[in-house]
Parts: structure tokens; sequence; C-alpha cells
């Protein structure tokens, strides 16, 4: 997607510009974009081994994610997938193996950003603080505090902005910490199961919020999920590792948004689950 | 001493109006408004008014009993008496030489020991070798009761300022130093390793994330730090000084002036509790985020 600079409204482009940000109600999403997005990274991942002591996690796995692809990793519990985005976030070091990143262009140092399952937030920041960390370096420079509010006014936390993080919902905290890993224009997202502890309507909410915003920035993103639907709902490609390796790599060529009712979406879908679940038929390693 | 970190504040701090920082709802009709107006007002009178209520009580039946001579005046005097033993004692200007005397020392002793517990606290909580090397060494010293190295301290300092100061940095050392390594030590690894995945480290990580989150049990450090500074402060008063409200205590003794041993004590809780209150103002001010002592943002 190619978004010109006109779209941006020229008043926003000047530096002190009488339009405060705080004072959008409603999401703002083309305040926070207003550079040319930067193109996603590609993530290319050969030989992983990681193992903690005699457990071995991942073994020999290859993975290659392209340039603003959104890719969801699926797998049953323990089967490393959150391992494998901790590598790939560069939280942990593979045993053996690398992982490497092009970038369209070398300005950016650090780009690779994580989105935990919980929001992580620092309890004694304000929300603004709080999405300003994200800034890393460069929260010292004059124009964090805007493009913290923008990030905010993003996700339609903007009025939020003063707030403890204690006050707010499950959901919207979520919302800030995905605010605090935009800021920062990342390349490369890692999101870790970042919706798994919400309720189904504010999953569903955050889903397409989500989507809005890799669609708007294009930055290459990696999702781990238990939820199938999710995982189809979202990606590009979907990807199930069983025993540490990659077991499928099925391209979701469905139209977005996805309707989670159509006939293709669902095929897909049992396809998976039937992937995920035919252990069990053969070899039951518990009894009830 | 007061160990509970948190009291209960009034309902009133905690109503979502405040909370969210949005105004009252104009809804309501005005006899509605003022019922709740009362009933605020009711729930601060209550929140002020009912921790008073039993030392009214006491104070009232101990001045009835030593008035109707149920009490002897030389085993206890009646309030009243102590008060003019009080008033008595400054005019003469005794009880405020004394009382700064006595605050001089166990705020001198609090900045010296408590800077240290403070010191070693953060050393050994963010330096795996620096807990190594010093950390046993100041748990066997912990374990020595305090009072018995009396003697020795008399022996090396004789009774100048320089035995107290000892004394009391001593006594507050490690309540402070076992607070702020336990606070360190306890800080949400999740939080730090978000910290560092946005690239914060050293000082910069410190800052943000890990002394903010050690502070509420650095708190509960210095409160119980406060009390056994104070215990510490009068046994060395007493056994040992010419100044001091320990000293004024064991100088009335000598003459027989109940009241004014009563009056020393009274005044030893007096300023354990504004001590106590101190910190309580510190912590409402730099733990604004905390759940526990929240009242909106400011």
């Amino acid at each position: 997607m190619i978004e010109s600079p006109c779209l941006v409204p020229a008043a926003s482009l000047v530096h002190n510009s009488p339009v405060s940000p705080k004072s959008h109600a409603v999401p703002d999403f083309d305040g926070l974009f207003r550079t040319p997005p930067a193109f996603g990274a590609k993530v290319r991942a050969a030989g992983l081994s990681k193992s903690y002591g005699q457990q071995k996690v991942l073994e020999d796995l290859d993975l290659e994610v392209q340039p603003g692809e959104f890719l969801a990793v699926v797998g049953r519990s323990g089967c490393g997938k959150s391992t494998l985005l901790r590598l790939l976030a560069g939280l942990e070091t593979p045993d053996i193996g690398e992982i490497s990143f092009d970038f369209a262009t070398s300005q950016s140092t650090h780009v690779a950003r994580i989105m935990f399952q919980e929001p992580r937030l620092l309890p004694w920041a304000s929300v603004q603080k709080n999405v300003e960390v994200g800034l890393g370096s460069r929260r010292i420079f004059q124009d964090a505090e805007r493009r913290a509010a923008e990030a905010l006014n993003s996700v339609g936390l903007g009025s939020r902005a003063h707030e403890w993080p204690s006050v707010l919902s499950g959901g919207q905290k979520q919302r800030v910490a995905l605010a605090r890993a935009l800021v920062s224009e990342p390349r490369f997202l890692a999101l870790d199961e970042p919706l798994g502890a919400l309720d189904a309507l504010t999953r569903i909410e955050m889903q397409s919020l989500l989507e809005r915003v890799w669609l708007q920035q294009k930055f290459t993103a990696v999702l781990v999920t238990h939820d199938v639907n999710e995982a189809l709902t979202l990606a590009d490609r979907v990807v199930l590792i069983e025993d540490g390796r990659v077991k499928l790599d099925l391209k979701v060529d469905l139209p977005r948004p996805r309707q989670r009712s159509a006939v293709d979406f669902t095929t897909l879908e049992d396809q998976i689950l039937r992937e995920l679940l035919k252990r069990d038929d053969t070899a039951p390693d518990y009894t009830i | 001493m007061s160990l509970s970190s948190v009291e209960p504040l009034p309902k009133l701090q905690n109503s979502p109006a405040r909370a969210y920082g949005t105004p009252a709802r104009g809804g309501a009709s005005p006899l509605t408004t003022v019922r709740k107006m009362r009933s605020r007002l009711g729930a601060y009178v209550e929140a002020a008014g009912v921790p008073w209520i039993l030392p009214g009580v006491i104070l009232i039946l101990w001045q009835l009993s030593a008035a109707t001579g149920l009490i002897s005046s030389s085993f206890l005097p009646e309030p009243v008496a102590i008060l003019k033993a009080g008033w008595r004692l400054v005019l003469s200007g005794e009880l405020l030489t004394n009382l700064l005397v006595s605050a001089q020392r166990a705020f001198a002793g609090l900045v010296v020991g408590g800077g240290l517990g403070f010191a070693f606290g953060l050393s050994n909580g963010l330096s795996r070798f620096s807990e190594r090397l010093t950390d046993s060494t100041i748990q066997m010293v912990r374990n020595i009761p305090l009072l018995s190295l009396i003697p020795l301290v008399i022996l090396w300092f004789g009774i100048d300022e320089g035995a107290k100061l000892f004394l009391v940095a001593l006594s507050v050392f490690f309540p402070v130093y076992v607070n702020t390594l336990h606070g360190i030590q306890t800080v949400d690894d999740k939080l730090v390793e978000m910290g560092r995945s946005y690239g914060m480290k050293g000082w910069d990580l410190f800052r943000r994330v890990i002394f903010p989150g050690a502070l509420p049990s650095v708190f509960v450090g210095l409160r119980y730090a406060l009390g056994t500074m104070w215990v510490t402060l009068i046994v060395a008063e007493t056994i040992a000084a010419q100044s001091g409200i320990g000293y004024l205590a064991m100088h009335a003794r000598e003459f027989m002036q109940v009241d004014v041993v009563v009056l020393s004590i009274l005044v030893y809780a007096l300023l354990g509790k504004l001590a106590d209150f101190a910190v309580k103002l510190l912590e409402h001010a730099t733990l604004q985020w905390h759940p526990a002592f929240q009242r909106g943002v400011s």
C-alpha cells in the first residue's frame, strides 16, 4: 500500500500546528502515519535450535517472513511457538542457527518490537509516559509527547493519556501496549498472544484494530496464538509448529476483512484444527 | 510504632467520579445532591474523628479516676498535672532544648544508618557480586542484639554524641537494608524484560523501572526503621546522656517527678507518631500510582 504525503492535512505538517492532537475524540489514523510507512523487514530464521536443559524446544527450524507479511504461528501449548517468537524478537539467543533481518532502508537501528501476552505497562507512569517508553532513546526529543499522543489517538485512547494504567480495563491496557509498540514505527512486530487474556468481544475489536494498523503501517508481523480462528482472521500465512518444527505452512488467500462464516474460511480452519488434533487420535498421552 | 503500611482511605476518595477525573453528573435532583454532600461530610468526619474516640475515652477515665483518688498521684498523676508539668518545662525552655537534642540525634542517626542501609540494599540488589561479598556478613551482624553492644559502645565512645549516633544508625541500618534489597529483588521481571526490549539499560532502566518498583518496599523499611530508631534512642538516652528527652525522664525520676517522667513518655509517643506521619505524607506524594494510594492522577 502506498500512502502519499498529500493524504496528510497540511496543518499537521507544520510543527507548531494549532490543531492539538489531543483534540481528536475519534481514533485518528492519518495523524499517526504521516510519514510514508516504512516497509516491513524481511525476517529469516535458519536452522534454529533451542533447548532448556534437557528439553529440546526448537529443532532445526527454518522460517522466512516476507516484508509486510502477517504471519500467524499456531500450535499446541509447549510446542515452542512462544520460544520462536522470543528468539525472533531478540529476547533470547538461539543455541544454533541464526536470525537475520533485511530492512528496505538502513536508517533504523532498533526496529523489532514485541507485544507481550500481558500489557506490561509501568504502573507508576501515566498512560502517556508508558507510550513514550516505546520511543526508546528518542523519547528525549521534543516531539516525543506529540508522537505518543498521536499513537494513543490511533488506538482510541487519546482522552486517557493522563491517567494511571491501573484504572484502565484489560483491553484498554493492551491497546496502550499496542500504541507503545507502534509509536516507534516498527519494521517487525512480534505478537505473543497479546489478545489471549481478553474477553471474546474485546478480542474481536482488538483484532480489527490490529488489522487496521497493520494495513496502515505495513510492518512485518508474526503473531503467536493458540486460536486458529484468530490466526485466520489476521494472517496472510499460517504456520503450524509441532515438536519444534514447522509442520504445516498454509497461505491464507482470502479477502480482507475476513468473513468468519465464509466457506473458504471455515474449510481452512477445519484443516488446521484437524492437523492440530491429529496426534490425539493416534496416540493419546493421557487418559481420563 | 505502626507497621501497617496502608490505612484504608475514606470512601470519598475512591468514588469513580474522582478516579476518572470527570465532573460529577449534573442530572441529580438538588435533594439527592444535598443528601450526597451530607453523606460525604459524614464519611469525612467519620474518617477523621473515629480514631480519636478511644484515646479520648481513656483520657477522660484517667482524669476521673485520678481526681476521685482511685489512682494515687505518686503512682500516676492526672492528665491535667502532666499538662501543667509540660507547661512549666516549656516556660523554662527545658522541654524544647531537650526535644531538639533528641530530634537531632534521631535525624542524624537516620540519615547515616538509613543512607548506608539504602546504599548497601541498592548495591546488593543490583549486583550479584556485591551481594555475595557483603550480604552474609551483614546478616551475621544483624543477629547481634543491638543493646548488648551498649557496654562496648560506652567503652569506645564514652557517653558522647558518637555513642548515640552509632547505636541509632545501627538500629536504622538493618530494616532499611533488608527492605531495600527485598524491594529490588522482587521487582517484576516481566517489566524489566519489557524495559530492556525497548532499549532501556543502566541508569535509565534503574530510574524508570527498578527503583519505582522497589519504592513501596523501601518505605516499609523506612517506617519500620523509625520505630527501632526511637526505641534505641530512648535506651541510649536513659543509660548515658546529659541532655535529651530520655535524660529529662531519668533526671526527673531521681527527684520523684512522676509527672515529668510520664510527660517524657508522651513526648516520645508524639515524636514517633510525627515521624510516621511524615513518611506517610512522603508515601502519598511518591506512590500515587499505587492502587492503595490512588486519588486520581494530578
